[in-house]
C-alpha cells in the first residue's frame, strides 16, 4: 500500500517511469523483431487466405489494444474523478492519443486486409464497425480535453466522458453485432482467424506482447511530459531541469 | 412532497420559457422536413428505393433534428445564472435535470415524433411501417435527449461547444439508431419488432436510470 | 531465404506491405512526437526558470 502511496504523487512517479522507459523500450523492440520475423518468415502461409492473413498479425493486436487502452483510459478516469489523483487523470489524458493510433492501425489494417478477402475496401463488417464508433469515442474524448483551458475541468469532463463511453461500449458492440448478423450478404466471406494454428498463434501473441510494451513505454513517456507541464511551478521539476543543466 | 413540487415547477417553467421562443421549438421541426425532403432530391424519386431507405433517412434525420436543438437545454439558464440558482437547490440535481431533459423532450422529440408520419407518406412507407416508426420514436427519441443532455452539459460554456456536442453524443446514439430503424426496416422483411422494442424500452429504462447522475456531475463540474 | 518471394507475399504484396507500412508510420509517429514534446517542454521551463532567476538579482 506504502508502495502505491509513493509511487502515485507525481514527483516520485516521475523518476520511477524514466528508469522503467529503457527496459520497457528495449523489450518492445525485442518481441517487435522476434514477432515479425516470426509471423512474415517462419509462419507458413494460411492454405486459404494465401500471404495476406499476415496482416492479422498488426491488426489483430492493434485491435485488442484499441479496447484495452479505453478500458484503462475509463479507469484511470473514474479514479480520478472519484479519488481526485492527479496522476490518474494523467494516465487517461496520455492513454488516449495512444489509444486513437491503435483503432486507426485496426481500421486501415482491417480495410487493406478487406481488400484481397472481399473485393471491396470497406465492409460494414461488424468488427469494422465497431472499430470506426471506438474512433469516433477517441476522438471526441480529445477533442473535448483539448477545447476546455482548465486543466481541472478538463480532468473532470473528460472523466465523465469516459466512463459514459465505457459503459455503453458493451451496448453499442452488441447492437452492431446484432444488426450485422441481420444484415449478413450470404456471398461475403467473414474476415477474422483464419483456422489458427500454432505456428500462427504463437507470432500473434508475441506480437500482441509487443503492442502492449509500446504502449506502455509510451505512455511512460507522455506521462512523464504531461507531469512537468503541469508541474513546471514547483521546486522538483526546477531542480530536474537545472540538473539538465 | 417539496421534490415533486420542485420537478414539476423547472418542468412547467422549461416548457414555457421555451414556447416563448418559438422559433427555437420550430427549427429542429422544420430542419427534420426539409432533411427528409432532400434526400429524394439526392437519390432519385423511385418509390421501391425510397421505401427501403425511408426508415434510415427518417430515423436519421430525426436524430440529427433532436441533436440540434441540444444545446438551448442549458445554454440559457447558464448565461442568467438561472442554472446554477438550480444546482444549490436543495432537491437533488439528478432529478431536476432530469425534468429538464422532459421538458426538452416534449417540445422536441414529441413533435418530431408526432410529425414523422406525414414524412414518411413522402417516401412511401405503408401504414405499419408509420405505426412502427411513430412508436419506435417515441421510445427512441427520449434516449436520444438524456444521452444528448450530458454532452450540452459536458460542453457548457465552450468555445465551440455546439459542434463538439455532436462529436460527443454521436457515437452513442448508435444503438438506438440501428434498433430505431430496425422495427420499421423490419416490416418490409416481416420479421417480429417485438426484440427491437423491447431493446428500445429497455435502452429508454437504463438511459433514464443511469444519465440524470452523469448530467448532474457533468453540470456540477461545469459550474465549478 | 529467398529475398524476392519474402517481398511479393504470394501476390498480396501491396496490402501486406502497406499494412505493415502504416502501422510503422503511425507506431513511429507515437514515439517521436512525444519525445520532441519532451524537449520543447524542457526548453520552455529552462527558459522561464533563467527568467525567474534574472529577475531576483
Amino acid at each position: 500500500m506504502n508502495f502505491f502511496h509513493k509511487y502515485s504523487s507525481p514527483k516520485h512517479f516521475y523518476p520511477l517511469a524514466g528508469r522503467l522507459i529503457p527496459w520497457f523500450g528495449a523489450i518492445t523492440a525485442v518481441l517487435m523483431m522476434v514477432g515479425l520475423y516470426w509471423g512474415l518468415v517462419i509462419a507458413p502461409p494460411d492454405y486459404q487466405q494465401g500471404d495476406s492473413y499476415r496482416i492479422m498479425f498488426v491488426h489483430v493486436p492493434s485491435a485488442w489494444m484499441s479496447l484495452f487502452v479505453y478500458v484503462v483510459m475509463a479507469v484511470g478516469a473514474a479514479i480520478s474523478f472519484i479519488w481526485n489523483i492527479k496522476l490518474a487523470d494523467v494516465l487517461a489524458a496520455s492513454s488516449a492519443p495512444l489509444g486513437a493510433s491503435f483503432t486507426l492501425i485496426a481500421l486501415v489494417t482491417g480495410s487493406l486486409w478487406g481488400k484481397p478477402m472481399w473485393g471491396t475496401w470497406w465492409v460494414w463488417d461488424a468488427r469494422l464497425t465497431s472499430e470506426l464508433i471506438l474512433f469516433f469515442l477517441y476522438v471526441g474524448y480529445m477533442a473535448l480535453r483539448a477545447s476546455i483551458d482548465d486543466p481541472r475541468r478538463a480532468g473532470q469532463s473528460s472523466a465523465i466522458l469516459a466512463m459514459v463511453g465505457i459503459v455503453n461500449i458493451p451496448i453499442i458492440h452488441f447492437s452492431v453485432d446484432w444488426w450485422h448478423t441481420l444484415h449478413q450478404p450470404a456471398s461475403v466471406m467473414k474476415l477474422g482467424a483464419p483456422t489458427i494454428y500454432i505456428t500462427m498463434l504463437i507470432p500473434l501473441i508475441i506480437m500482441a506482447i509487443a503492442f502492449q510494451m509500446f504502449y506502455f513505454t509510451v505512455l511512460l513517456v507522455r506521462m512523464r511530459n504531461e507531469i512537468l507541464e503541469r508541474e513546471k511551478h514547483t521546486g522538483w521539476v526546477a531542480d530536474i531541469v537545472d540538473g539538465r543543466g | 412532497m417539496r421534490l415533486w413540487l420542485a420537478v414539476r415547477e423547472v418542468f412547467a417553467r422549461d416548457i414555457v420559457v421555451t414556447l416563448r421562443r418559438s422559433t427555437e421549438v420550430l427549427t429542429p421541426l422544420v430542419f427534420f422536413v426539409i432533411v427528409v425532403s432532400l434526400f429524394p432530391l439526392g437519390i432519385g424519386p423511385e418509390a421501391p428505393l425510397l421505401r427501403t431507405m425511408g426508415p434510415g433517412i427518417l430515423w436519421v434525420a430525426a436524430l440529427l433534428a433532436s441533436m440540434l436543438s441540444l444545446n438551448r437545454l442549458f445554454a440559457a439558464d447558464y448565461a442568467d445564472g438561472s442554472l446554477e440558482q438550480i444546482a444549490l437547490a436543495p432537491q437533488p440535481l439528478s432529478l431536476l435535470a432530469l425534468s429538464k431533459v422532459a421538458a426538452h423532450w416534449t417540445l422536441t422529440g414529441l413533435p418530431l415524433s408526432l410529425l414523422a408520419p406525414l414524412l414518411a407518406l413522402q417516401l412511401d412507407l405503408s401504414g405499419r411501417a408509420i405505426t412502427m416508426l411513430v412508436i419506435s420514436l417515441l421510445l427512441g427519441t427520449p434516449v436520444l435527449s438524456l444521452i444528448g443532455a450530458i454532452g450540452a452539459a459536458l460542453t457548457l460554456g465552450i468555445r465551440g461547444g455546439g459542434v463538439l456536442v455532436s462529436l460527443l453524443v454521436l457515437p452513442l446514439y448508435t444503438p438506438v439508431l440501428i434498433f430505431g430503424a430496425q422495427t420499421v426496416s423490419g416490416v418490409a422483411t416481416g420479421a417480429s419488432p417485438a426484440a427491437d422494442f423491447a431493446l428500445l424500452g429497455a435502452f429508454l429504462a437504463f438511459a433514464i436510470s443511469l444519465a440524470p447522475w452523469a448530467i448532474a456531475a457533468a453540470l456540477r463540474v461545469s459550474l465549478d | 531465404m529467398n529475398w524476392s518471394r519474402f517481398f511479393a507475399m504470394g501476390g498480396f504484396a501491396v496490402y501486406v506491405w502497406s499494412a505493415y507500412g502504416f502501422a510503422a508510420v503511425v507506431l513511429t509517429l507515437n514515439v517521436v512526437i512525444p519525445l520532441r514534446q519532451r524537449k520543447t517542454i524542457l526548453k520552455r521551463i529552462s527558459r522561464f526558470l533563467r527568467f525567474d532567476q534574472g529577475d531576483q538579482s
